[in-house]
């Protein structure tokens, strides 16, 4: 079978060794790679209720069978494991050209197990592996790292790394790679810094084989100029990026504000994707084998480096009623540096900024920091601090909920099962609510993006006050989001692809036979193993919900005036959709279906 | 007569103009407005009057805003 390597590198940190295992190339067709693959495993070899933090959890780092293919957006990885902040099974992506290294390598798969006594960092170069200190590493930000280790390994070595953020041991920590790209969600970084790994380098001199040059050819020609053809990916991105959204949302009355006190910004255009490229913007950016390039690439004062993606630009921006864009590009650097996912920290600084608002947070706790909204000033500073685990920052390092919940106030963090929830207002547009409240993850947009509906008009326009045939809507989306994360290729390839498209992706590289509904069924399977490790870890279905706030408390001005989420329509036909029972938990027969 | 607000986003905003604050007749639809400014519809990926989506077809009122986006995305 093409597509894969066909290898997995399994490394134990307690006793620094490591060997090399053969992939079950059948088990692979029925998860494909990526999250389905990396769940598979956290499944047969981790017990759910594990304590994350401790060496008996695993960390699973897994291509799919398109990363470092000819295929467009092909680069892609994920980081399988259990979560610190929410205890549900965590899989984060990222793009970046590491995943693709590491393929060339000669690897699918990175198993760690154990914790190593002292810090260490892996080197891969081929099939030469080896377990070296990181001493001189530890306590060092994600940029520092990735110099010294590629002054130190071969040449066009590419480094992914944790922060101070995931060392200590953050609840919102990243696992960085290529300095700005990040497997943000979930905390994953906390999970490598409690098993004392800083850093993993890799350099391949292979290429994976391909069956057949001239159909990839024509995949890619086809492929290819459809995500040129598509308005968003073809135009939309690559010129403004995500950041274009912020208008948009803004317009709509559902970019939250003030830690979604309210659902518009006065100040949006500041902080908008329009801004960012007219006074900020000096080149875009893409990931390897990316047509689509919307990384930004900006200059702020003395400062240059990796700009702020939409949900940044909210999350430290409208979400803190910040309108400094200065201020939003250097609170995303140090993000970055410290190894922190930019949705939960700065979400975690609004829910901060409304305790300290409603008295919670004493004046002498913030050791002469100003934390209000509108007021950029210290942003970027609260960031290294929940980086480095100082004072206040070490209380906000974990996260709102934890945050929030230790100062008797748990109804202010703006979380699904602890997890942050993106820039959406699901008050305002149903069906994204409903894909919170049953991301298998918690608050995450990008489980199932029913936006591109609800929003964009993408395939169609639904409305997005309307709950009636939502259900349907969010379990194809997040089914297919689960293969796609599976495949290794970007999800943003989904405005302009489908599901026969991503099939004839697979059949084309790895020599398959699937249809467009098999990789819809794949992603149900998965989508269904990730919910059993919750249901096993003990995150029951009652979690399928929204904060209060936002089934309660109508959106109190603006364009989506007087709407709250009206989950419960939506709830019990999405179980019904899935083929769970009322309770939410999959049927023995729905399991049986999906072979699980 | 009435007054309406056009507000331009992305490549729809000409020569750094942001909004506009228009005086129509009434009862004119989004669509012959479009023509007037020169906005060709299907350059419009989103259309909006009052934050809600709207269709071409829609006749404008007085003191409505209008939100003109070309196709854009993100996550």
């Amino acid at each position: 079978m093409y597509g894969y390597n066909g290898n997995i590198l399994r490394v134990n940190l307690t006793d620094g060794t490591w060997k090399t295992e053969e992939l079950d190339l059948e088990m692979a067709k029925k998860f494909i790679g990526g999250r389905g693959l990396g769940t598979k495993m956290m499944m047969d070899e981790v017990d759910p209720k594990v304590d994350p933090l401790s060496p008996e959890n695993k960390l699973f780092v897994v291509t799919g069978p398109m990363t470092g293919n000819p295929v467009a957006t092909g680069g892609r990885y994920m980081v399988v494991t259990k979560s610190p902040l929410s205890n549900t099974i965590a899989s984060s992506n990222s793009g970046g050209k590491w995943g693709a290294e590491l393929k060339f390598a000669g690897w699918d798969i990175i198993a760690f197990e154990g914790k190593s006594e002292e810090p260490v960092y892996l080197s891969i170069e081929d099939d030469k592996v080896e377990l070296l200190s990181a001493a001189d590493l530890w306590g060092t930000t994600v940029s520092n790292t990735t110099k010294k280790l590629e002054e130190k390994h071969e040449k066009g070595c590419k480094v992914l790394a944790i922060g101070p953020g995931g060392e200590n041991l953050s609840h919102i920590a990243a696992i960085m790679n290529d300095e700005d790209r990040a497997a943000g969600r979930s905390g994953v970084g906390a999970v490598m810094g409690s098993k004392n790994l800083k850093a993993i380098v890799v350099k391949g001199s292979g290429k994976p084989e391909v069956p057949d040059q001239d159909r990839i050819k024509e995949l890619n020609k086809k492929q290819l100029a459809k995500i040129k053809e598509n308005g968003v990916t073809g135009e939309g991105l690559p010129t403004y990026g995500t950041a274009v959204l912020v208008n948009i949302l803004n317009e709509l009355g559902s970019l939250p504000t003030n830690n979604f006190q309210v659902s518009q910004f006065e100040k949006a255009d500041d902080i908008s994707g329009e801004t960012l490229a007219d006074k900020y913007l000096i080149k875009r950016t893409a990931c390897y084998r990316c047509p689509i390039g919307c990384g930004r690439y900006v200059k702020s004062g003395d400062w240059e480096g990796g700009g702020p993606e939409y949900e940044t630009l909210w999350s430290f921006g409208s979400d803190c009623g910040i309108n400094d864009m200065d201020s939003i590009i250097m609170a995303n650097h140090w993000c970055n540096e410290m190894g922190l996912d930019t949705i939960s920290a700065g979400a975690t600084i609004a829910a901060a900024i409304e305790l300290h608002q409603r008295g919670y947070i004493k004046d002498d706790e913030l050791d002469g920091l100003e934390l209000e909204f509108g007021n950029g000033t210290d942003i970027a500073e609260w960031v290294k601090r929940m980086g480095y685990g100082q004072g206040l920052g070490a209380k906000m390092a974990q996260g709102s909920y934890r945050l929030t919940d230790g100062y008797g106030a748990p109804e202010l963090s703006m979380t699904v099962k602890k997890l942050e929830m993106p820039a959406y207002d699901p008050r305002g547009i149903m069906g994204i609510g409903l894909n919170y409240a049953t991301s298998n993850r918690g608050g995450c947009h990008v489980r199932g993006y029913t936006i591109s509906p609800e929003i964009l008009g993408l395939p169609e326009q639904l409305d997005r006050f309307e709950t009636k045939a939502k259900p349907t809507w969010v379990k194809i989306f997040q089914d297919l989001t689960a293969a796609i994360d599976s495949l290794g290729v970007c999800l943003f390839t989904s405005f302009a692809l489908g599901a026969d498209d991503y099939a004839e992706m697979y059949n084309v590289i790895a020599g398959t036979d699937f249809t467009g509904n098999d990789i819809l069924a794949i992603g149900d399977r998965i989508y269904n193993i990730e919910k059993q490790f919750n249901l096993l870890a003990g995150v029951t279905s009652a979690e399928d919900t929204l904060p209060k706030r936002l089934l309660v408390d109508p959106i109190p001005e603006g364009p989506s005036k007087g709407w709250v989420n009206k989950l419960d329509e939506m709830l019990g036909e999405y179980y019904k959709e899935r083929g769970w029972g009322e309770d939410g938990i999959p049927t023995e027969a729905k399991l049986k279906e999906l072979g699980l | 007569m009435i007054k309406i607000e056009v507000r331009y986003f992305a490549t729809l905003r000409i020569d750094d103009k942001k909004k506009e604050t228009l005086e129509i007749q009434e009862d004119i639809s989004v669509e012959s407005l479009l023509e007037q400014i020169g906005v060709a519809l299907e350059d419009v990926a989103i259309l909006l009057v009052n934050g809600i989506r709207t269709s071409p077809e829609y006749k404008l009122k007085d003191g409505d805003v209008m939100s003109l986006f070309p196709p854009v995305g993100g996550g």
